[in-house]
């Protein structure tokens, strides 16, 4: 075992001594024999093929899946730890909420000089048609995935907030199960907080956002998905399945007598509770993106009249696009009167003109990141991009500096990975998972951590060849 | 359940069926070039394509017909939409779009089963290695089975899986017969004598029925016998009988479960009437082939009533 480099390392301190959160795992990892763990890791990758654990890559043939790598070092989080992220996620993501609200009313926020009214008028998640409408129970975004970075003991910070349709919690499920049939044993020796009830939660949480239509008895969930060529179909029909909830496509739903319901064996059937993975743009062809088949035509005139609940809301991405990010810490407290506890990363909004002129000075170092990209897709790493990618990227960034915000390259902290020539230090990051209804916050323990493969690499985006891993808190 | 979960269980179900079938109709084929001379060889697997329906399709790609050609053409051929390999890859995609309606064990059983087969397909398969892929193929089929009689709720789901197998099933028996039929006609005026026996073990070798046909006869092969036990012997799984009577009982428990009968039980009733009071002498009577012409055509309307009937399309 080898400590890593100069950035904060989760399982070695500076003296490479193991930290405390690590020191039961590390003493398990030595009493096993190197060819036991070596095929234990061959497992793993068997194990997901098997059972179809697979994302779709864009822009590749249709018919590719890929496994998203899976290491099968866990990283460990400290019930103190966690406490303290736990209540800076709360925080914020009681915020998003209000905030959302705010901005599809009376928007306070802006009466009040903290956001600049241009922000809502050219962010294209806008949606003219939520204005002045309360979807059911208040709740604009059901399930939130805030990404957070570490870079100290106690530094952790937020990179990104998802309140479109956060995806990669069935990973964090399936990284659960699979290390507890791998090492039964390490599982009876620490005590880790499960999370394998995250999908009862989220459909008691669903269940709890019923529309004004609903006409008692259980109510009926759905999760929409674009079909089996989605990048994350894995994910919808597993969470369906863990869920009791039916899978529904597009092409099963309409709108008849008022409500959105789908083409069973018997008929039609009215959905109340829509969870869907379609992004905004397709989810109602007559509102929307004419050309779409993925949606259903007239869902967003059933919403209105409080026919359907729509998870999340129409209209939430207006709350996590990267310029809006930037107001976070202004946003959390105009309303809820603290100081957030969890920071954002310091961020350069290319639309100002100094900040543009400093981003321009200091490419090389930065991080620059579209405003409406995800994914890990058009962005620039300063620090490993070649002379050429960033004077390419200079071109861009003149001719639409509104599109671009940048930040510092952090330096994120590692957990080592299992590689054959035994634990190597990676770049990761997490992605806690939440839960919004009228009942309140419930955010699961750990979450999905992602972790960057190549050595050094700070990308890491499954798309761009990232991997996971197991994510513990401890119980105390 | 959602119609269009329905249709994929359905055709999930109807593409294992039709794979197993073919790795049948290959095998049997496969030993009878085997043991007899070329130009019967030939004969074999001209009549194997034409069974599948093939012959334009591979006729425009081979002048021929050598045991190589054909079964890389059924198994794998990229001119050739229906292949194996493409059915089996329909019986993925349709079990991942029924994902959340059938079992961990039948999904990791087809899921297992695709990968494997998908490698065995991807290249030319030759004489060495074409017993293993079409035991490979049969072994798909028996193990999904397995898993699904062990595992599945019986819901409507499980029906409407079941009247999958067994519309395909019989789709592929009354073929197979029919093709043998028409090659053997001529043998027919020899009907009791050992003239072709050969080619009568064929179709119970085909159908699967070979070893069990013999033990029931005591080793006599004789067509009259052979007709009667393929189409009319309910004991057989693999005979029309079988597939009609397990098909009107799946159908039955789908109108229970929904509370009204359809326009697919009605047409189940009316063919059923057809068939179950039948001897073999008036199946010769009226014609074996105009009998599964009859049978095929009855089977193909009962297979669209469903999908109308539970709503399987928009």
């Amino acid at each position: 075992m080898s400590a890593g480099g100069s950035n904060f390392d989760e399982m070695f301190d500076g003296g490479g001594q193991t930290r405390p959160a690590y020191d039961e795992y590390c003493r398990w990892y030595n009493e096993q024999p190197g060819e036991f763990l070596k095929r234990k890791n061959r497992e793993a990758d068997d194990s997901f093929r098997r059972t179809g654990i697979t994302f779709n890559v864009y822009g590749e043939d249709a018919a590719e899946e890929r496994l998203i790598p899976f290491d099968m070092v866990p990283r460990i989080i400290t019930a103190n730890e966690w406490r303290k992220v736990s209540r800076g996620i709360e925080q914020r993501v009681r915020a998003l909420n209000s905030f959302l609200y705010d901005l599809y009313h009376r928007q306070e926020i802006v009466r009040a000089g903290r956001l600049p009214e241009r922000l809502l008028q050219s962010n294209d998640a806008w949606l003219a048609n939520m204005v002045g409408f309360t979807p059911p129970g208040g709740i604009y975004t059901h399930i939130v995935g805030i990404d957070l970075v570490r870079t100290g003991p106690d530094e952790f910070f937020v990179l990104e907030d998802n309140a479109r349709t956060p995806s990669g919690v069935s990973y964090m499920l399936e990284n659960r199960e699979t290390m507890m049939g791998m090492f039964p044993d390490l599982f009876s020796r620490i005590a880790v907080e499960s999370v394998s009830n995250y999908p009862r939660r989220l459909a008691r949480s669903l269940a709890a956002c019923v529309p004004p239509a609903f006409t008692g008895g259980k109510p009926t969930v759905a999760v929409l998905t674009p079909g089996i060529y989605n990048s994350a179909y894995f994910e919808h029909a597993f969470l369906a399945d863990q869920m009791g909830a039916e899978l529904v496509e597009g092409s099963d739903l309409r709108v008849v007598g008022g409500r959105v319901q789908m083409r069973t064996t018997l008929g039609y059937k009215p959905i109340d509770v829509l969870y869907r993975r379609v992004d905004d743009d397709y989810l109602d062809p007559l509102t929307f993106n004419p050309d779409s088949a993925l949606g259903v035509p007239g869902i967003m005139d059933v919403y209105r009249a409080g026919g359907i609940t729509i998870a999340n809301a129409p209209g939430t991405g207006v709350a996590d696009d990267k310029a809006i990010y930037s107001f976070m810490p202004d946003i959390v407290e105009f309303y809820t009167g603290e100081k957030p506890l969890l920071p954002n990363v310091q961020t350069w909004r290319c639309a100002d003109k100094d900040s543009l002129a400093y981003v321009l000075d200091n490419l090389a170092e930065l991080v620059v990141k579209e405003v409406h990209g995800s994914g890990g897709y058009g962005m620039l790493i300063g620090p490993t991009s070649s002379k050429r990618e960033i004077e390419a990227f200079r071109a861009k960034l003149i001719a639409r500096p509104e599109n671009y915000i940048a930040q510092p390259t952090l330096a994120l902290s590692t957990c080592p990975i299992y590689t054959r020539a035994g634990l190597a230090p990676r770049h990761l990051d997490l992605r806690p998972f939440v839960l919004v209804s009228p009942e309140g916050i419930d955010i699961t323990p750990g979450g999905l951590t992602r972790v960057a493969l190549k050595k050094g690499s700070l990308v890491v985006n499954s798309s761009q060849g990232g991997g996971t891993k197991d994510t513990w808190v401890l119980k105390d | 359940m959602l119609g269009r979960t329905a249709n994929s269980l359905f055709w999930m179900f109807r593409y294992l069926e039709r794979a197993e079938n073919t790795a049948r109709l290959l095998e049997a084929a496969l030993r009878m070039a085997l043991t007899r001379d070329l130009v019967t060889a030939e004969a074999e697997w001209r009549s194997v394509i034409a069974t599948l329906g093939l012959q334009k399709a591979y006729e425009a790609l081979h002048d021929g017909y050598d045991g190589v050609s054909v079964w890389n053409f059924i198994l794998r051929g990229p001119s050739n939409p229906g292949n194996v390999r493409v059915m089996f890859g329909a019986v993925r995609s349709n079990a991942r779009m029924a994902r959340i309606n059938i079992s961990g064990d039948v999904w990791e059983a087809v899921n297992e089963n695709w990968m494997k087969l998908d490698a065995l397909l991807a290249r030319p398969i030759g004489q060495m290695a074409v017993g293993e892929v079409l035991g490979a193929i049969r072994r798909a089929g028996t193990q999904v089975h397995g898993a699904f009689d062990g595992s599945m709720l019986r819901d409507e789901g499980y029906h409407f899986s079941r009247a999958g197998t067994f519309i395909e099933r019989a789709d592929s028996t009354a073929r197979i017969l029919d093709m043998k039929y028409f090659l053997l006609l001529p043998s027919l005026s020899y009907v009791g004598s050992s003239l072709d026996t050969g080619q009568w073990e064929q179709v119970l070798r085909s159908v699967a029925g070979a070893r069990v046909y013999s033990w029931l006869n005591a080793g006599q092969i004789e067509a009259r016998g052979i007709v009667e036990f393929v189409v009319l012997d309910d004991r057989f799984p693999r005979s029309l009988a079988f597939c009609r009577s397990a098909l009107r009982d799946n159908l039955a428990a789908l109108a229970r479960m929904h509370g009204v009968e359809g326009h697919c039980n009605a047409l189940m009733r009316d063919a059923d009437t057809r068939i179950s009071h039948l001897t073999v002498d008036e199946i010769f009577d009226q014609g074996l082939h105009e009998f599964l012409v009859d049978f095929l055509a009855r089977n193909a309307s009962i297979a669209r009533a469903i999908a109308q009937d539970y709503r399987f399309h928009a």
